[in-house]
């Protein structure tokens, strides 16, 4: 059990640590936002279920109070982390930042 | 008992990472980017939080990390809004 | 008629989800009232809100059981392979640096809010996409695909086998 938790752990922090250096390392708004959003949604799985095995192993009420708060904390972030990315990259659009080295931007050219 | 402490250390990692966020923060050219930055790192915060709750014992920290994601979420929807009108 | 009838449903599951998150807080039984007197004026503004979103297509869709279960299994499934998958490709991409991003558009066909929201959910935490904008009328996905493989690609070239499973959830 201990070593399942502390193998979570490692792959959280590894997963986090991708996503901030992909946030320094990549060239435009919409590639660190595929970085950022990405790796730390991950990585935050794999802590929280940490912490999920860890109250279930401890037992109790207070364990159990544990894993169920952060279950719920894993579902809000679920949740809000792709919108508020798929918000934030609809209003660089619109703001008029265009992607680094395009190929094709649909968007740009006006609907169909 | 059974490795709070690394969770303690898990949660000090974090932070640093959030360091390397904040280095996006100051320096990104274009307000896109330092939104996108602010996303991260609360994120991050949220996470931490969760971790911190375990490394204490406190079930409190896990609610209010709950909250902060949430609201969190809303302030970045009003980022997103102020971005559309072009402004850098 | 219809609509009070959504509005009261809506608002009835709300109720049990939040007396049920709320389990043995009260000092005798189960809830104490001013739990109960909360969760029914928050579920009222619930249903108020969500109704007209969650009965877009009328009939209860989103009630029947196969549907949660089938998310379920998406979830722990196809959903989080995918998402391991794209956290190796953005990690191969930040070590190599090797992109040709692109915006492109394509039409997966789905008509309701419920379905689009989930399928531009799972395309932002799949491989290599991230969604832009949606056109509501059309249903016209706007993607930004960090490695284009073609400029006017099908729904499966983006996001694999994911509109159908947005279909079968949510439609």
């Amino acid at each position: 059990m201990n070593i399942l938790i502390y193998a979570f752990l490692a792959i959280g922090a590894a997963f986090n640590g991708l996503g901030a250096v992909a946030l320094i390392r990549f060239p435009d708004v919409y590639t660190r936002i595929h970085g950022a959003t990405k790796c730390t949604t991950f990585g935050s799985i794999f802590f929280i279920l940490a912490v999920v095995i860890y109250g279930f192993a401890h037992g109790g009420g207070e364990g159990g109070t544990l894993a169920v708060h952060a279950l719920i904390a894993l579902a809000a972030l679920l949740i809000t982390n792709p919108t508020g990315s798929h918000a934030l990259a609809r209003g660089a659009h619109r703001g008029g930042i265009r992607p680094f080295r395009a190929v094709v931007d649909r968007l740009a050219e006006g609907k169909r | 008992m059974i490795g709070e402490l690394s969770f303690g250390v898990a949660a000090a990692v974090m932070v640093g990472l959030m360091v390397v966020s904040v280095l996006r923060l100051a320096i990104g050219p274009t307000a896109a980017d330092r939104a996108v930055a602010l996303d991260t790192i609360n994120t991050l915060v949220v996470t931490t939080m969760v971790l911190l709750g375990v490394a204490f014992g406190q079930v409190v920290y896990i609610d209010v990390a709950i909250v902060y994601a949430l609201l969190s979420f809303i302030s970045t929807l009003y980022i997103a809004r102020y971005l559309e009108r072009g402004a850098r | 008629m219809r609509k009070a009838a959504e509005w009261a449903v809506t608002a009835a599951f709300a109720l049990v989800v939040y007396l049920l998150l709320v389990l043995w807080t009260g000092d005798l039984g189960l809830w104490s009232p001013a739990e109960l007197i909360a969760g029914v004026v928050l579920s009222l503004l619930v249903g108020l809100v969500a109704a007209p979103i969650l009965w877009e297509r009328g009939g209860f869709r989103m009630l029947q059981p196969h549907r949660w279960v089938l998310f379920l299994f998406y979830l722990v499934g196809p959903f989080f392979l995918a998402m391991a998958r794209a956290n190796l490709d953005v990690a191969y991409r930040v070590i190599t640096g090797k992109i040709r991003p692109g915006i492109v558009r394509f039409n997966p066909g789905l008509k309701t809010e419920v379905g689009q929201t989930l399928l531009a959910n799972s395309i932002t935490l799949t491989p290599g996409t991230l969604t832009v904008d949606v056109d509501d009328e059309s249903g016209d996905f706007y993607v930004h695909w960090i490695n284009v493989k073609a400029e006017e690609p099908r729904p499966q070239d983006v996001c694999g086998p994911f509109p159908t499973w947005a279909r079968r959830i949510a439609e």
